[in-house]
């Protein structure tokens, strides 16, 4: 059993997801975790699945990838048994648009422990907006929230750090 | 169910510009007023006749027409997810006196005009403000849509935008639907 690092990247067109889901079943490739989105008019897939062969994958997405449409594949290593820990939270960014803010501010977020689970970044005329879920190490949360605020200030943007809430029913 | 006392009643006003993110004042703390002071009170008319020419608006705040004050007008009449209204009305210094029952919801804005996001707010609030023109106390205690609203305003006065709020990094939404 392998398991295979996919992304799939191309202008977006109706069908992208069927044919490289069919191209996948096809080979018995069984599809685990993915992020399927459009962005700016481009369908991105980031996919890991277990099954077959790198090459056997690459093979059954050729027929696929074209018109633009770009495959990769290759083989990574399971996820370790101990996966996530921390506390969660969320980070929130928005502010005129300007080079460097995914950049300040992760750097702040790295260096107090913070490990990002999920980031999204949208920008929309001059307005830019950065929302990422954050694990955080106990205790971290205070002295993180005075350094992005102090980041957010020389970037002339606004940010907001809270606990992430999850209710298990 | 309309108030009679909390109804606005006020002059006509003008219709503003509505400014949109990332202008300074939609960040910024918005300063406490005199509600009897006419500028505040001519402010609440302008509130109140911008967010009636706005098709789907539901509530305006001061910074929204790029004045940092802590005035907001609210009118949900009429929409599906409204349960108690209170009709037109435009509230000063508003605080947040209780708020309970948390549930998610999908909001938008006017001053963030291409998104939509998800937020959790409370599904029932107190809210305690002081009225435009006659300086009354009062005290607006809602659900549904309209707490949310409020909450929504009350932000805006505070400097925050739903995207300070949005439940997640999958909670933000290029807005389809312009009304």
């Amino acid at each position: 059993m392998h398991e295979l690092a996919i992304t799939v990247i191309g202008p977006d067109r109706t069908g992208i997801v069927a044919d490289v889901a069919e191209a996948l079943a096809g080979v018995g490739a069984n599809l685990t975790d993915s992020t399927m989105t459009r962005l700016r008019g481009h369908f991105a897939m980031t996919l890991i699945c277990n099954g077959p062969t790198a090459e056997q994958v690459e093979a059954a997405l050729g027929p696929v990838a074209t018109g633009g449409l770009l495959a990769t594949v290759r083989r990574v290593e399971p996820e370790a048994a101990n996966g996530a820990s921390g506390e969660p939270y969320l980070v929130s960014v928005h502010g005129a648009d300007r080079l460097g803010i995914v950049a300040a501010v992760t750097r702040v977020v790295a260096g107090a422990g913070g490990n990002i689970t999920d980031l999204t970044t949208r920008l929309t005329g001059p307005l830019y907006l950065l929302v990422a879920e954050v694990d955080l190490p106990c205790d971290a949360a205070d002295e993180l929230a005075q350094r992005l605020a102090v980041a957010a200030a020389e970037l002339g943007v606004d940010v907001t750090l809270r606990r992430a809430e999850s209710e298990i029913l | 169910m309309s108030d009679p006392d909390l109804v606005w009643a006020g002059p006509p006003g003008r219709v503003l510009p509505v400014v949109t993110a990332p202008a300074a004042v939609l960040s910024t703390i918005g300063q406490e007023v005199d509600p009897t002071d006419p500028d505040i009170v001519r402010l609440a008319a302008d509130l109140v006749a911008t967010m009636r020419v706005s098709p789907g608006c539901v509530g305006l705040a001061a910074p929204q027409v790029g004045v940092g004050a802590q005035v907001f007008c609210v009118d949900v009449t009429g929409h599906p997810k409204a349960a108690t209204t209170h009709g037109t009305f435009v509230l000063c210094n508003a605080k947040i006196i209780e708020a309970t029952r948390w549930r998610p919801g999908r909001e938008g804005c006017m001053s963030v005009p291409d998104l939509t996001g998800d937020v959790k707010r409370a599904a029932r609030v107190v809210v305690e403000a002081v009225l435009p023109g006659t300086g009354e106390q009062a005290t607006v205690a809602t659900d549904a849509f309209e707490a949310r609203a409020l909450q929504h305003e009350v932000d805006h006065c505070g400097g925050k935008l739903f995207l300070d709020r949005v439940a997640g990094a999958h909670a933000v939404y290029q807005r389809k639907v312009y009304l």
